[in-house]
């Protein structure tokens, strides 16, 4: 019988350890798959973060570093400032990225690291089990906002693709979802672009990725779709929010 | 090659590319900028990497990365960043990554003073940060002694895959001595291939540079992995300097460029009849207790002088044991003690006050 599908040689057989219906499996196979159709699988080294994703250093089949929680875009600069013909990611999500590790994102776009970013965003802290996240909606119930995100007190989610947008150093930024399949697909591609325009010499590239966390959120895995699209979109709208090679190429940014 | 008027920054920065420093990464602090100022010109001619960080978290976070990626790295700071450093140093520990650390220290605590001092004796010898572990430490007393250690320290690093902290001072970085950096013999250092440059998938297995393990007995097994290294460290790497201790009464032991103001102290009290002798630890850690052990059954009391409020001298009264009185004398604030204190300071011991 034909072959129609193989599962990408990047990821190891080590069996995920996420929780049914969390959407870090599927971002993880993109990225693997990514590095793999790219040629890249002898150059890559990833930097996996503190958080759920903590363990991606056992599934992505490539050299890893674990960082301290926040640090992966320090830790990757010092990558690939010795190793600038390796192609270096940070895998990280919105506790990590957009709370303790904001200093460390920033500065890494300000000074166009040429390094990729893939941002999961899910609105909540998972791995300490549903604590209140910058990106965290409001109105949103967790562990340390119970009756709700409280915008007087506890501020407005922060839009990470919009604001490193703003950075002169960013050359690539995109938000996608990992909802359905069509999106999927955009996030591939998103993700393919990012590790081109990297393999190219240009600058920091960041995609951000909306994900689904169906244990903290309290919802089945396919309420939990749902949820993103209703939610988590009207609040971080899909799409490119720079790109300095599209506008290079004369297209519209 | 021919000596050079070197301010100690320099020298240190100097020093390190010689030793094959290839990456430099820091955040401005007083009173070592010296340091990252040098590395941003000389790093570019060398092919090398500079990277002024936002911060010293960064800077030390990019230091695991270059070093994780089998460079070799290092990073400068001052006290108050030494302690936002302490966050990845644990890391790098446990990581067994290695890479040279430059402290030099100012008084504290706080935001402190930009002046000298040796307060932060306790933190570099003690880990530093979370978790148990240790750093190999290195005390330089003059600015060659300083380019030496610096050379030393990455061989050091590399052989025993640890953090390498030089503890200068404010002196130490701010003065300026002749220095020579001399040829030195290559060392055999072990293999990098834990290191994280790419994996073909054959050659060496996949690279995984991590300090994270959550299981009791693997985590246990790390812990005595370590153990069983700094074990190995103290029995081969301990330095110490000895200046005329052999019919000494009395010692004084000091480490930096306190041990220089310490040996006027030595000559002008002998001057004056006493037969005192001077004690240097080289290695902070690890620390020199068989030398301190040993001279403790020689004197008749020890006298520790330090620029802080009496940090060494606990390990001086434990490798002592109780066996002789253990004298204390501390300036701190950036006060430099001058060599009639400390010989006043000798008098009352000798004097029983």
């Amino acid at each position: 019988m034909a072959k129609v599908f193989e599962k990408t040689k990047m990821l190891t057989d080590v069996p995920f350890h996420y929780c049914p219906g969390c959407t870090h499996g599927i971002v993880h196979r993109l990225v693997a798959e990514c590095i793999e159709e790219l040629g890249m699988q002898d150059k890559t080294i990833g930097v996996a973060p503190v958080g759920c994703a903590v363990f991606a250093y056992n599934y992505f089949n490539c050299d890893m570093m674990e960082a301290a929680h926040g640090r992966a875009p320090a830790v990757a600069t010092g990558i690939k400032r010795v190793s600038p013909e390796s192609l270096v990611f940070t895998y990280q999500g919105d506790g990590d990225l957009a709370s303790i590790g904001m200093a460390e994102i920033v500065h890494a776009a300000a000074r166009s690291e040429k390094i990729t970013t893939i941002f999961i965003n899910n609105a909540i802290y998972g791995m300490t089990g549903g604590q209140m996240a910058p990106t965290t909606l409001v109105g949103q119930v967790t562990t340390t906002s119970p009756l709700g995100r409280n915008e007087e007190t506890q501020g407005r989610p922060v839009n990470v693709a919009e604001m490193l947008a703003t950075i002169n150093g960013a050359y690539y930024v995109e938000r996608t979802s990992s909802h359905d399949v069509p999106n999927i697909i955009k996030t591939k591609k998103a993700i393919k672009k990012a590790f081109q325009y990297q393999m190219e010499g240009r600058g920091f590239s960041l995609v951000e990725v909306l994900s689904t966390c169906p244990t903290n959120w309290g919802l089945s895995p396919v309420e939990s779709m749902g949820w993103l699209k209703e939610n988590m979109i009207p609040q971080y709208p899909l799409g490119v929010t720079k790109d300095l090679g599209a506008a290079k190429e004369g297209d519209a940014v | 090659m021919a000596k050079e008027l070197m301010k100690g920054n320099e020298a240190i920065a100097e020093a390190a590319v010689k030793a094959g420093c290839k990456a430099f990464f820091g955040y401005p602090i007083t009173p070592q900028n010296q340091i990252p100022e040098y590395m941003s010109r000389r790093m570019p001619q060398i092919g090398g990497a500079f990277v002024q960080a936002e911060s010293e978290v960064a800077a030390i976070n990019m230091v695991y990365g270059a070093a994780g990626a089998g460079a070799r790295v290092m990073t400068s700071s001052s006290s108050p960043g030494i302690s936002l450093k302490q966050e990845g140093i644990s890391y790098i520990a446990c990581a067994e990554l290695p890479c040279v650390i430059v402290n030099i220290v100012r008084s504290g605590p706080g935001l402190g003073g930009i002046l000298p001092s040796q307060g932060d004796y306790f933190q570099a010898t003690r880990g530093g940060g979370h978790g148990d572990y240790r750093l190999i430490v290195l005390a330089p007393a003059s600015v060659q002694e300083a380019a030496d250690l610096v050379m030393d320290g990455f061989d050091l690093a590399d052989k025993y895959r640890i953090p390498v902290m030089v503890l200068g001072d404010g002196m130490i970085g701010q003065m300026m001595e002749p220095v020579e950096f001399q040829e030195r013999p290559a060392v055999e250092l072990p293999e990098k291939d834990w290191a994280a440059t790419g994996w073909d998938g054959k050659s060496r297995d996949r690279a995984i540079v991590n300090s994270l393990y959550i299981e009791a007995d693997v985590m246990s097994e790390v812990n005595k992995k370590l153990k069983a290294k700094y074990d190995e460290i103290e029995k081969n790497e301990v330095r110490v300097q000895n200046f005329m201790t052999d019919d000494a009464d009395y010692v004084i032991v000091a480490f930096g460029t306190i041990a220089r103001i310490a040996k006027n102290a030595v000559l002008k009290a002998r001057e004056q009849g006493i037969k005192v002798g001077l004690v240097r630890p080289i290695t902070l850690w690890p620390f020199p207790a068989d030398a301190v052990d040993k001279i403790s059954r020689q004197v008749k009391g020890m006298l520790v002088v330090e620029m802080n409020q009496g940090q060494m001298l606990e390990d001086v009264r434990l490798a002592s044991e109780g066996r002789v009185p253990v004298a204390f004398y501390g300036t701190t604030g950036g006060i430099i003690p001058a060599p009639d204190d400390i010989v006043a300071e000798l008098v009352k011991m000798k004097e029983g006050k």
